[in-house]
């Protein structure tokens, strides 16, 4: 099982198209929207948590980007500044997916994309500010 | 044949520091040998070791003199990037203190605030060379008549700027949990309900005054690595407490002892000196501060030895008891505990959670080691030491 949030922007000539609806019966995955928008010139954002097999995950996101769909990966729009880190750990206590760790014993705090949901909770809990958001929150929520 | 019992100064070593013969090892590397070869033979082996830690330290702050205005100015209120600074001193001398939020900050008014920017950012940009903007004004006066001056400064334009701060380096800290059922908000981060974490400070074995519990080689004029640069410890710090419950080892196993250091904010480096935002607490200033401890005798070998599973502190409710002024045991933790990522709290597993880094600890302690190794750092010896309690 293979699970990742993602973003998908697409542009108004593939509005009409039922993708939610190909991803379940051509690529037998699962999908949980969080964020279905269309924009006055007709530009669509959907934020969903696509689920699956990882090859049918891969072949269904093919499919997206081949009607010209921008997919990205949600948890490539969270950042963290590099210098502004400074390593305490902060993070830990409320990053709810582990994307946030400790590795041991070096103690070294870990940011792994991957698992990052988003969430958000990081950006204002870091002393250091460090957690950045890549696009505008309001898209989401 | 019983060995002679190792003896040495501050002078000897800085004579092996200039001839390059001299042996500095890391406090973390100083457990390990203590551990393997027994203080006495370590104390042999080495002269210095070299401790660090990096943390928000809330009581920190800078004087500053910005220099005279024409026409001439007696600042009575000055704000930097819009922070308050204290202005009740000398005509164009000013303290700006870490935890001194922006004017126009929204608190807590819509909680947890974020305190987006304070006295420690001010310090942080000045430090990273940034355009800092200075407002003053004045009742005016016959020698003093400028009512206002706007300008902007840079910690180069400024003739003095010397980093205070009034109390750093603790000794030991509380690990904070929460035991109410709403999460907390606190200058020990975010406390999720029903002790749902552990937050704890301090770097543990690398700490400065966890390698020499007692004070007993450092003091008035001992110069230390600060924010960067070489700095100096001027006294105890406000609270400082040396009859702190101690364990038998003579390791503190609560709040004790603080140290009120100072440095050239010039020389500073902004990777050590970095403004901090706690949310719904307020902002500070992480500092990073290390200390060369030197191994006078096995004394200090055996004290700078002790490590992380020797070393306890006392866990604190930070839901209810804290806010109340009652800082009750609710039991020891290890700092070996601690790092290892969960505690034992009450037949719970609870996650631990650092807010120091131990990788710049880490980090300080190296390159002070690096500094006393090149000859570029010589020890100092304490004009007057600060307050302790016996040996038991």
């Amino acid at each position: 099982m293979y699970s990742k949030m993602l973003s998908l922007r697409f542009p108004k000539t593939v509005v009409n198209e039922p993708i939610t609806v190909n991803l379940v019966k051509k690529f037998d995955l699962s999908f949980n929207i969080l964020k279905a928008t269309i924009y006055p010139r007709k530009e669509g954002l959907m934020v969903l948590e696509l689920s699956g097999h990882r090859k049918s995950f891969q072949r269904g996101v093919r499919y997206l980007k081949s009607l010209g769909v921008k997919v990205e990966s949600i948890g490539q729009d969270i950042k963290r500044d590099e210098d502004k880190c400074f390593q305490c750990g902060a993070c830990t206590a409320v990053c709810p997916t582990g994307a946030l760790y400790i590795e041991r014993p070096e103690m070294a705090v870990i940011f792994d994309r991957e698992k990052c949901s988003a969430c958000e909770l990081c950006v204002s809990a870091c002393p250091a500010r460090a957690m950045e958001v890549k696009f505008d929150r309001s898209l989401v929520y | 044949m019983a060995q002679k019992k190792v003896s040495r100064t501050i002078k000897d070593i800085n004579r092996k520091i200039k001839e390059g013969k001299i042996v500095v090892v890391t406090a973390d590397e100083m457990a390990d040998i203590v551990k393997r070869k027994g203080p006495r033979k370590a104390a042999r082996e080495v002269d210095v070791v070299t401790t660090g830690t990096f943390s928000p330290m809330c009581s920190s702050g800078a004087f500053i003199n910005f220099g005279h205005t024409k026409p001439a100015i007696k600042a009575s209120h000055v704000w930097l990037n819009s922070v308050p600074a204290y202005a009740g001193i000398a005509a164009v001398d000013l303290f700006i203190g870490a935890t001194e939020p922006a004017e126009d900050d929204p608190l807590n008014r819509v909680h947890p605030g974020q305190f987006k920017y304070g006295g420690g950012h001010v310090i942080h940009d000045l430090v990273a060379g940034k355009k800092v903007n200075l407002t003053a004004t004045s009742y005016g006066t016959d020698c003093y008549p400028n009512r206002e001056i706007k300008k902007k400064v840079t910690l180069a334009d400024l003739p003095y700027a010397l980093l205070l701060n009034p109390r750093n380096a603790y000794q030991n800290y509380n690990c904070a949990i929460n035991l109410s059922k709403v999460t907390k908000y606190t200058y020990m981060g975010v406390l999720k309900p029903n002790a749902g974490n552990a937050n704890y400070a301090t770097s543990g074995q690398l700490s400065p005054l966890f390698n020499d519990p007692y004070y007993l080689t450092l003091g008035l004029g001992t110069k230390i690595f600060l924010g960067g640069a070489k700095g100096y410890i001027i006294g105890p710090g406000t609270q400082h407490n040396a009859y702190a419950k101690r364990g038998k080892n003579g390791v503190p196993m609560e709040p004790a002892g603080t140290l009120m250091v100072k440095g050239n904010l010039k020389e500073m480096d902004p990777k050590w000196v970095a403004g901090v935002s706690m949310l719904g607490y307020g902002c500070s200033l992480a500092v990073g501060l290390g200390i060369p401890i030197p191994i006078l005798n096995e004394e200090m070998a055996r004290f700078t030895g002790i490590s992380d599973e020797e070393i306890f502190t006392r866990i604190i409710d930070y839901g209810n008891d804290y806010p109340q002024g009652e800082a009750t045991s609710l039991g020891q933790v290890s700092y070996a505990e601690l790092k290892s990522g969960m505690i034992r709290f009450n037949g719970q597993d609870v996650p631990s959670v650092p807010l120091s880094s131990y990788v710049r600890a880490l980090e300080i302690a190296h390159i002070l080691k690096g500094w006393i190794e090149k000859g570029e750092f010589l020890l100092t010896e304490p004009q007057e030491m600060l307050p302790t309690v016996d040996r038991t």
